[in-house]
């Protein structure tokens, strides 16, 4: 286990833009946080708030043209990853980062056998031979969880469930036991059985490793049991960054609490509608002047429309973007957790 | 995989027999005949001719001598180059447009894969508006014009190539480029959009997230998928091709198989037309189920069954 408290990425004021025919799409547009060794962070945001896209600049896998990492620093164990030759970011992608993209189906190449795809990562990064890449490939398989591992290496993907090449996916990334997986919707694209094993298999993976973890999601379900810390994105910002508890016990953002309260909760939903934030994310092409939730937000005021809200820090590890930070944390009561 | 290729063998039968009657009927139906000149015969000697080559019998006696003729695979004598048969005729011939065609293909292939393989890892670059123009620029002027200015060029103006017949490699090389030409062409394009779609793909993302360098991405895990449109294409393209192609022979005076094809018709050379079309239509179709057999080896999903 890796001593904990040690910084292992820290990414501040890192702007991805995109050079559309319809003017420039700012999908991640400063945001800054960081992440400590052997800790879980869950970036949190409806489609297009730019959680994807700010995994992908930190891993500089964001297609140029038409994308363009305008701005900030991304810093992986002491090194600006985007001031770093391609040669360089290649050694570390792979073997110190690794990733699990969000649709298995599509995400292992169809035309090339498991063990081909899996080895090839250990021969790249490990040096290792032929035949130790695939004892060590077998390991990994029966890791993740996957029975007679010596048989189906030899198979193709589309010889596996989704689940299991969702499997077949971690083994791949964890396979030269980075220091930081990043992990993009890795249950989306899978039925809710198959997610809970898939996520169950990450936490544990990441306990036994060490690995630190960003996990990206939709669903605050899945970011609630495993996360340290959350950050909550909307229109390539960030919202609210706050530890995992205290975001779901005293949200200090609006955005928050709507999303918190459009979580069906069993208990308590007989018979009455669920709550849904109105409207759409706004187009980040063109934004507005004041913050991008005002038309949507239930506490919005004229400041609102006119100004960009500041970025509050409510308590040291806890920061909300709205004008009315303050009030909406001593607002929103807390609950017993 | 074993009965797959039986089955598709033999439906290459009654396939063949098929075009076979239809070519026959067209040939009947047309008027004239293969002795019929500007000087009509006496009679007598027309009574002959027809008593010889079976004619005054019922069209459906002498359809099923023609099918008994070609399940034989034995075309019998051709009507215009007494004392030959087809088969010899075919035999004799098919080197040449098989030569030009094999290599004119694998030019195609060398020039349109990269081409194609450039313009679409630099998409809207220089190099991809350059090929796509000179593809486009392959595939709009005819061959027949084509030739005759890299003849201009090449054999009249600066000497390095006979400007037609056969005989060594020189005399290849024109003939050759001037038929790849579209082939290439037509490569290019199928290559550059299949492989924009592969390097869209998830899969390279994922190959890409692994730290692989750009030149493994694309040999190992893009290439095989987007080369998949290419090979559909190679089998009808390669049996054309080597059943010769009537310009390009015309045009560089090759005995090859498209010209004596076309002089067979011209000639109502009825069993050399026949035999051709038999050969041609069996080739392709082999041709076909050549590449769906490839098919199986370059993607791991395609079963046989």
């Amino acid at each position: 286990m890796t001593e904990k408290n040690e910084t292992i990425l820290s990414v501040d004021g890192l702007k991805t833009y995109f050079m559309t025919e319809d003017g420039v799409v700012k999908a991640v547009d400063g945001i800054s946080f960081e992440l400590k060794k052997g800790e879980t962070l869950g970036i949190v945001g409806e489609s297009g708030s730019g959680k994807s896209v700010t995994n992908l600049s930190v891993m500089r896998l964001i297609p140029e043209p038409p994308g363009k990492i305008a701005g900030g620093t991304v810093v992986f164990d002491g090194i600006n990853v985007l001031e770093m030759p391609i040669d360089e970011v290649r050694k570390i992608r792979g073997s110190r980062i690794a990733m699990i993209f969000q649709d298995p189906m599509t995400s292992l190449n169809p035309f090339l056998k498991i063990s081909t795809q899996l080895t090839e990562v250990t021969r790249l990064h490990l040096g290792h031979t032929k035949e130790q890449a695939r004892e060590h490939a077998i390991k990994m398989l029966k890791l993740v969880g996957i029975s007679d591992a010596e048989q189906r290496i030899d198979g193709y993907p589309h010889e596996f469930s989704g689940g299991m090449r969702q499997r077949v996916m971690i083994a791949m990334a964890l396979s030269c036991d980075p220091e930081l997986l990043i992990a993009d919707e890795p249950t989306t694209a899978l039925d809710v059985t198959i997610q809970a094993q898939i996520l169950e298999l990450i936490k544990d993976l990441k306990d036994r490793m060490g690995t630190s973890v960003i996990l990206i999601t939709h669903d605050l379900g899945v970011v609630a049991g495993m996360t340290d810390k959350i950050i909550v994105m909307y229109a390539g910002k960030v919202f609210e960054q706050a530890p995992t508890r205290e975001l779901f016990a005293r949200p200090a953002n609006p955005y928050t609490q709507g999303l918190l309260k459009s979580v069906p909760d069993p208990a308590h939903e007989q018979g009455k509608e669920l709550y849904q934030i109105p409207g759409l994310p706004p187009d980040v092409a063109h934004l507005p002047p004041g913050c991008p939730f005002a038309e949507r937000c239930d506490r919005a005021e004229d400041i609102c429309r006119r100004e960009f809200p500041p970025f509050v820090e409510i308590n040291q590890d806890h920061h909300s973007l709205c004008h009315f930070a303050a009030e909406v944390y001593a607002s929103s009561a807390p609950e017993d957790l | 995989m074993l009965s797959f290729i039986l089955r598709r063998l033999l439906i290459i039968i009654p396939m063949a027999l098929l075009v076979v009657t239809l070519t026959w009927g067209l040939i009947r139906i047309a008027p004239g005949n293969f002795y019929s000149s500007e000087k009509k015969l006496p009679p007598a000697i027309e009574e002959n001719i027809r008593k010889k080559y079976g004619l005054d019998k019922p069209w459906y006696q002498q359809y099923g001598i023609m099918i008994f003729n070609v399940v034989k695979l034995d075309f019998g004598n051709s009507l215009k180059y007494q004392g030959q048969s087809v088969n010899e005729i075919i035999g004799r011939h098919l080197p040449y447009s098989a030569t030009i065609g094999i290599l004119a293909y694998l030019l195609a292939l060398v020039v349109g894969l990269s081409a194609g393989i450039i313009a679409a890892l630099k998409q809207n670059s220089i190099w991809d508006y350059g090929s796509m123009a000179l593809a486009m620029l392959g595939l709009s002027v005819p061959n027949f014009v084509f030739g005759p200015i890299l003849v201009l060029f090449f054999a009249l103006g600066l000497y390095w190539f006979p400007p037609a017949r056969w005989g060594g490699f020189g005399n290849v090389v024109l003939p050759v480029i001037t038929l790849s030409a579209i082939y290439a062409a037509y490569i290019a394009r199928l290559t550059r959009a299949g492989m924009l779609e592969v390097m869209r793909s998830d899969y390279i993302r994922t190959a890409r997230a692994k730290g692989l360098d750009e030149k493994t991405v694309l040999i190992k895990h893009a290439l095989r998928g987007g080369i998949i449109p290419v090979v559909s294409f190679t089998g009808p393209a390669l049996a054309g091709l080597l059943a010769g192609t009537v310009v390009v022979e015309r045009v560089f005076a090759i005995p090859g198989l498209g010209n004596i094809f076309i002089q067979s018709v011209l000639n109502r050379d009825e069993p050399l037309t026949l035999g051709i079309v038999a050969f041609l239509s069996i080739l392709i179709m082999i041709f076909n189920l050549a590449v769906d057999i490839s098919y199986g080896f370059l993607d791991p999903r395609i079963r046989y069954e």
